[in-house]
């Protein structure tokens, strides 16, 4: 129950979060849907032993949280919330891989540098994406999906999707407190109640949807969604991509912490 | 089953997305003709029925834990396969970001994964030769359970494949499987008795949905054959695509290589050799390898403490700002 209730709560604090005014919101949707899969594409393409390299990106998410002045604990909760199935799938590395490297007079497997790096990765890669619904929410994201040329089919029903998913959530709560109060001490739905349970959620939404299709129709729903203006990429918009590819392509290239260090070292031991 | 980006090589993750977009656009295409403008609204609710769906913990008998559902040959079922396919791919993109579920980059290979095997091939080829027919609640059940079993089975099997050709983790493909088929084998049990009985609750309740569903879409005889072209080109895109793989070494195929060759100059394995080269004549600086190690992380430390710097500044300036303000 709890856990319903959260979710619909983080939901609505998403939709909030987008809709803040910054620097970062004001920027056009479609240029920060395409700088955040170059982001993650570029981190991805790191390969499996390259864990100081990746942290220059951090920069990326850091500066954006900076930027927009979202809180960092919402944000942060999500993360940590990903991360036990990373740590599943990747924790296994250490003890698979013979290979050792030696640091500091110990000997450790090369599985950790693999783990470090996954990890590394994840952490990276859904930042990015919540922040990129956080700065953005889901309606400037489907606008941007629009000038994409997805059709319109499928944005009209990602819209309608997100759009309901809080309302039926409520439903599934309303149903499932009457349940839980008939049936106390009960964990989850009993086998007698699977069909009827779940079945008249469905019912409910077919007719729901009847409901909201009559609805559309009424207010002159012709099978086209309005998104409103279309904005247009401006000064900023540019200064605003061209800035982060020219970080992600130094960062890809070369090796930014070996080369600062280069640098510090050369300065102290030679 | 949903797969993180950090286990997803650009290359599999492209290759992927690519597969996936080819059968979007022929279902897109598929629900533009066959498909009332009605069923865009429901095919929309249905999405976020899933969603509240899977809120709901139904308890399994005699092992005092719960399941929940999956949806994918559910959504199939009610709204026919290209309808299905559709929710399931708006599904899986609120969850990437709203949750961090499944990530951006292995979006194809999870679109992929969760609804291609249960809307194209589980669910025409088993579920509906199955309660074609007859159409009795033991049918009912008999096809959900096979088609949900074989839909998760394959959909694994491709997550394994996708992650070990990815090669971001050490988990040899043997061992991966022995792990994922069973976990799953259970999942489609439990999966195809809950969609059997959300099924059958309908077709006592309320036929006309599921008979509307049914006959919303005509899968006989033109789309098999379309269907068996998609996959064609599909299984050349796949197979272009590891060839691909394959000639210009990125990590997976790298990996079995350093495996069995054993030579170590791999061992900074960045992907694409270019830049490899250029980065070492950029670091050849300090030829010695114990200096360029300690160079690394002396850089590396350098690095995070600057990401950490800027964040501090920031949030030391950002509360000037606002106490000039309350002073104000």
């Amino acid at each position: 129950m709890s856990g319903i209730v959260n979710s619909l709560y983080n939901m609505k604090h998403m939709d909030d979060l987008a809709r803040r005014e910054s620097p970062i919101h004001d920027i056009h949707p479609l240029i920060k849907l395409i700088t955040t899969v170059v982001f993650i594409t570029v981190v991805m393409s790191f390969g499996r032993y390259d864990i100081g390299r990746l942290l220059p990106f951090f920069l990326y998410p850091v500066i954006i949280v900076i930027v927009s002045d979202l809180p960092k604990a919402p944000i942060l909760k999500r993360i940590i919330i990903i991360e036990p199935f990373i740590i599943g799938v990747g924790i296994l590395n250490p003890l698979l891989e013979s290979e050792t490297f030696i640091v500091g007079g110990i000997e450790l497997s090369k599985g950790w540098i693999t783990f470090g790096s996954i990890f590394i990765k994840s952490l990276l890669a859904v930042t990015a994406a919540l922040l990129l619904l956080a700065t953005t929410g889901m309606d400037k994201i489907a606008g941007a999906l629009r000038t994409l040329r997805v059709p319109k089919i499928f944005v009209l029903q990602l819209l309608l999707t997100y759009r309901y998913i809080s309302v039926l959530t409520e439903e599934v709560a309303r149903m499932l407190r009457a349940y839980s109060i008939r049936a106390p001490q009960q964990k989850g739905i009993h086998r007698s109640a699977w069909a009827s349970f779940s079945g008249q959620l469905i019912i409910r939404t077919f007719d729901r949807a009847q409901r909201v299709y009559h609805a559309m129709c009424a207010r002159g729903f012709t099978g086209d969604f309005n998104f409103g203006s279309v904005l247009k990429v401006n000064l900023k918009d540019n200064i605003y991509w061209v800035c982060w590819i020219i970080f992600f392509a130094a960062a890809r290239l070369f090796d930014l912490p070996v080369l600062i260090g280069s640098m510090i070292t050369g300065v102290f031991f030679v | 089953m949903h797969m993180a980006d950090a286990l997803i090589s650009p290359l599999v993750g492209g290759t992927m997305m690519a597969a996936t977009t080819a059968v979007a656009a022929y279902s897109i295409k598929k629900v533009q003709n066959d498909m009332d403008e009605k069923k865009i609204p429901l095919m929309g609710v249905m999405g976020a029925f899933i969603f509240a769906a899977q809120m709901i913990n139904f308890s399994i008998p005699g092992t005092g834990s719960s399941g929940h559902l999956g949806g994918g040959l559910l959504l199939a079922i009610m709204l026919g396969p290209y309808g299905g396919f559709l929710t399931m791919a708006s599904i899986l993109l609120i969850q990437a970001l709203l949750f961090g579920d499944g990530g951006l980059l292995a979006y194809g290979c999870n679109v992929f994964n969760l609804g291609f095997y249960t809307c194209f091939i589980a669910y025409p080829f088993i579920y509906k030769k199955f309660v074609k027919k007859t159409v009795s609640t033991g049918r009912i059940l008999a096809a959900s359970l096979i088609s949900s079993v074989v839909g998760l089975q394959m959909g694994s099997l491709s997550v394994v494949l996708e992650t070990v050709l990815s090669g971001k983790t050490d988990l040899p493909f043997k061992t991966f499987l022995m792990f994922m088929q069973p976990i799953h084998i259970a999942i489609g049990i439990i999966e195809g008795f809950i969609t059997a009985a959300v099924v059958a609750f309908i077709r006592n309740s309320r036929p006309e949905i599921l008979e509307r569903a049914a006959s919303g879409e005509r899968l006989g005889a033109v789309s098999l054959k379309k269907i068996l072209i998609v996959f064609f080109v599909l299984a050349l895109i796949i197979g272009g695509g590891l060839s691909w793989l394959a000639s210009s070494n990125p990590d997976g195929l790298e990996w079995s290589i350093f495996k069995t060759s054993g030579k170590p100059e791999i061992e900074a394995s960045g992907g694409i050799y270019d830049t490899m080269s250029n980065v070492q004549s950029k670091t050849a600086l300090l030829p010695d390898y114990e200096l360029k190690t300690l160079s690394g992380i002396v850089g590396g430390i350098v690095t995070i403490g600057f990401v950490a710097l800027v964040g501090f500044i920031a949030n030391a300036l950002r509360r000037r700002k606002i106490n000039l303000k309350s002073r104000i």
